[in-house]
């Protein structure tokens, strides 16, 4: 265990803005890119579901 | 025969499209156990770096992303490219879901290298070739995405972005080998160099958080093909009953 407590292991060593700036920003695009996917997907299933005659 | 056709059944949209949605729910489940046990690997088990501290934990995460956006960029390129030479559907579609995903695993890969070197080197950037070749990675798949939407006939839109692709594919070596071939800031190679072995439980936290990225990468380009596939089939049978198509109006 590298860490006494919780305030010791948010400081990473006086790092914590690198490494938490690191992580936050992947977990973020690694969320939003999925959400986004589905949106599209669901999107082109909608659109699918109308009839092909009509201009769409 | 029937092994060539059996092999060429899963070339059919329909089939991948069924196919993937079956994986798409484990691809989740290995992402989500394979990056918590990372992580836990990377922060709690892996000892401070003796010359570091703790920043360089941030390895974790900066060397997946950057193995993974050259390696995406790569099936890219081929798929691009079969889907060029073969006019196989699939393999098109293929290769636009690709670019998104690695566009942004390069952004991810610039972004935690930039947040390393702050405190490492004391400089956010530095033009040296191994940074600047792989901002040219970025460059790549951002060219190929805007080239590809500027094109409104879908196969020469996917014609000329294989082109791109496919030249552009001489950028990954250069990108690899620069840490050798030139003298640069950026460290040598951590894995395979031959040179001072990363303790245990630090490789091992990196290889889980590697694998964990696969299985990212895959489930959403995976998604991203299915929307694709559907886009771009919407006229198709199978779509349609799958959708839960309207009939025509009649007499329209």
């Amino acid at each position: 265990m590298n860490w006494g407590s919780a305030s010791e292991f948010f400081a990473m060593g006086g790092y914590g803005l690198y490494v938490w700036g690191s992580y936050a920003v992947c977990a973020a695009v690694m969320i939003v890119e999925p959400l986004r996917a589905a949106q599209r997907h669901r999107q082109a299933r909608a659109h699918a579901a109308l009839p092909l005659d009509e201009e769409n | 025969m029937s092994r060539t056709l059996r092999l060429f059944t899963f070339a059919a949209p329909s089939r991948f499209y069924q196919l993937t949605g079956w994986l798409l729910p484990w691809l989740w489940i290995a992402t989500l156990g394979l990056s918590a046990a990372g992580l836990y690997m990377g922060f709690f088990v892996a000892p401070t770096d003796a010359v570091q501290g703790n920043s360089y934990r941030i390895i974790f995460i900066h060397v997946p992303t950057a193995w993974i956006s050259m390696v995406l960029y790569m099936a890219m390129a081929f798929w691009a490219a079969i889907g060029w030479a073969f006019h196989t559907r699939l393999a098109s579609m293929l290769a636009r879901a690709i670019a998104p995903t690695g566009a942004l695993f390069t952004f991810l890969a610039l972004w935690t290298g930039s947040f390393w070197g702050k405190p490492t080197w004391g400089t956010w950037w530095v033009w040296d070739a191994r940074l600047t070749s792989y901002f040219i990675l970025l460059l790549l798949y951002l060219g190929y995405m805007a080239l590809v939407s500027a094109i409104d006939d879908v196969k020469r839109a996917d014609r000329a972005g294989a082109l791109l692709a496919i030249v552009g594919a001489v950028n990954v070596p250069i990108i690899y080998f620069s840490v050798k071939w030139w003298n640069t800031l950026h460290q040598g190679m951590s894995v395979g160099s031959g040179g001072p072995k990363m303790a245990p439980p630090m490789l091992a936290a990196m290889l889980l958080m590697t694998f964990a990225c696969w299985a990212y990468a895959f489930a959403v380009v995976f998604m991203r093909t299915r929307a694709i596939v559907l886009e771009r089939e919407r006229e198709t049978e199978w779509v349609g009953e799958l959708a839960g198509r309207a009939p025509a109006l009649p007499g329209a």
